[in-house]
């Protein structure tokens, strides 16, 4: 579940292709030509492991669930009318609720950690990054298991509220839809923060100062200057947790308590329980369509590259 | 005196950005920091400790074979996943490095997939397969599944690495007689160590993290550790799940000191 790395590495800047680059010196001139073709046939065979692995244990896998959605258990668009029924309906609801909720709070907290982050000294700026960054390294259940132990009934929050007489009844922290938004946004602030960070980083700081130079105050500077050029970070950022966020399993498992059912638990319980592949490939296909289409946006509204901090 | 103003209104909103994220950065600490204590909890379920401290939770996790087992079987899953990971993606990622264009740009997408299509849709379709090559509950099975999904991990931070490697040094070894193979492992290879090292890292942590894969294609011999753990959550709440879930806290941030040994990254 540790997923830092696209954040902070960039996606793999062409160096471009051998060919461009100036052609080593080679004093055995008549065998250039052909080593140069061999070379890039070796080059070719590096590919081939990874290039075989995922195409037969990944994408053939994946074509073969989309494939299934439209063969059974009746060849035709039926499965995809179970797209209106109303438990499907409310399935998908209560995931867009979620989603939607959790990457607005994220986004807004994000922010604010991210503007911290860029504008403070660089030993503050190496703790907070360090209490970004770590958490990204426990795996999500024990993440989940805290929780539980957090804000169950007779959890740590709730006995300690308690006892400072704050309240007087428990109050329902989890298994519900606050549980579930809880965890989710604990898991998903590093998502939104790194690449907010590595947007804001790249904001010439001289432009607010001019700004304000030019007699702007600090709230102007920074509607009119900071917040829409850190605007294409806010998309990607938000982009990035909702995809994450569609696909979450565990979190929304453990602390939703079988009362909030996501798409990804529903899907499973399609397959292990009831057996039926037809809805679950389907609402799987369904899945990838959407990642697709929010992908294509965030390619349009951002320099991917630039968003993720290649440059 | 405008200038002296807008200063101070200015760090005043610097100062609550600041305070804020000192907020979400404990709210970020707070579940990992509270499990310690629960662990060494003297009560029957998971809450912090009454009277005083005991260790008899990790005492269960250490004698009890079930979750023993588990560890090993985790260790071993990721170990493989890892090497198999590391190898092909590095590979891959300087083959795409050196080739540029069509081919390497679909290369780099075909890598990133697994990252970025939910890992639901990709289980479906491995339980289907497997299902079929008779796979299911195999150790074969389910490493091969946790390196295709630990693959763009290694790609993406080697191919991050590469982008910074400086050509000349590659043209010099082979200008000077190296043959391609010399150049890579002589030449290329030291240098992208680090990026290799804490790739392989990040593959292993996401083999040894994975769930859902495992519910779906680890049959009834493959009990990896968050299987257990899920399967124990589910049953009960029995505070040696916060004594797996230190240790596991421990072990994750070892890695994570060793990640920042490895690449000297400025935070």
């Amino acid at each position: 579940m540790a997923q830092t790395l696209p954040f902070d590495a960039p996606l793999g800047k062409d160096a471009g292709p051998a060919g461009a680059s100036p052609a080593p010196p080679r004093p055995l001139a008549p065998s250039g030509r052909r080593s140069l073709l061999a070379g890039r046939l070796g080059y070719h065979l590096l590919l081939a492991p990874a290039a075989l692995l995922l195409l037969t244990f990944y994408i053939l896998p994946v074509v073969r669930v989309l494939w299934i959605s439209v063969v059974e258990p009746h060849p035709g668009l039926g499965n995809y009318a179970e797209l209106a029924s109303p438990p499907v309906r409310h399935v998908l609801t209560t995931t867009a609720a979620i989603c939607t909720l959790t990457t607005t709070i994220t986004v807004l907290l994000a922010y604010v950690v991210a503007y911290a982050i860029t504008h403070c000294g660089r030993i503050t700026r190496r703790l907070l990054m360090l209490g970004v960054i770590l958490p990204l390294w426990i795996s999500v259940l024990v993440r989940s298991i805290a929780w539980v132990a957090l804000l169950r009934r007779q959890g740590v929050v709730n006995s300690t509220l308690l006892q400072l007489g704050i309240i007087h009844q428990p109050l329902a922290l989890i298994w519900n839809e606050l549980g579930v938004t809880i965890g989710m946004v604990h898991y998903m602030l590093p998502y939104g923060i790194l690449p907010l960070v590595a947007n804001m980083r790249l904001i010439d700081p001289s432009f607010t100062t001019a700004a304000r130079g030019l007699g702007a105050s600090p709230v102007q500077a920074f509607r009119r200057i900071f917040l829409p050029l850190s605007l294409p970070g806010v998309i990607a950022a938000g982009v990035l947790v909702f995809i994450f966020s569609l696909g979450f399993y565990a979190t929304p498992v453990l602390l939703g308590g079988g009362k909030v059912i996501m798409v990804t638990e529903y899907i499973s319980s399609q397959i292990m329980n009831v057996l039926d592949w037809g809805t679950g490939t389907m609402l799987a296909t369904t899945m990838v369509a959407t990642v697709l289409v929010l992908l294509v946006l965030l390619s349009r509204a951002a320099d991917l590259r630039q968003v993720f901090g290649a440059k | 005196m405008t200038t002296i103003a807008t200063v101070e209104s200015d760090d005043t909103g610097l100062r609550l950005s600041r305070l804020s994220a000192w907020l979400v950065v404990c709210f970020l600490l707070l579940p990992i920091t509270v499990i310690v204590p629960i662990s060494l909890t003297d009560r029957p379920y998971l809450s912090l400790p009454a009277a005083g401290l005991s260790l008899q939770y990790f005492i269960n996790f250490f004698t009890s074979p079930d979750w023993l087992s588990s560890f090993g079987q985790s260790f071993f899953v990721a170990v493989c996943a890892m090497v198999i990971a590391a190898l092909t993606g590095t590979l891959a990622a300087i083959g795409c490095w050196r080739l540029g264009g069509r081919v390497s740009d679909g290369m780099r997408a075909l890598m990133l997939l697994p990252m970025i299509i939910p890992q639901v849709v990709y289980a479906l379709g491995i339980y289907r397969t497997y299902a079929e090559m008779h796979l299911l509950g195999t150790y074969t099975g389910v490493i091969i599944a946790h390196a295709v999904t630990g693959i763009p991990y290694v790609a993406i931070l080697v191919s991050a690495a590469l982008a910074d490697f400086d050509m000349r040094l590659d043209q010099a070894a082979r200008s000077l007689g190296a043959s391609i193979f010399q150049s890579i492992t002589l030449v290329l290879l030291p240098i992208i160590r680090p990026a290799i090292a804490s790739g392989a890292i990040f593959a292993f942590i996401h083999s040894w993290d994975e769930l859902l894969l495992v519910l779906f294609i680890g049959g009834r011999a493959i009990f990896t550790l968050p299987r257990r753990i899920w399967n124990g959550i589910n049953d009960t709440l029995d505070p040696t799940m916060a004594a797996v879930a230190t240790v596991l806290l421990f072990i994750a941030c070892l890695l994570l000191v060793l990640d920042l040994v490895i690449r000297r990254r400025d935070l």
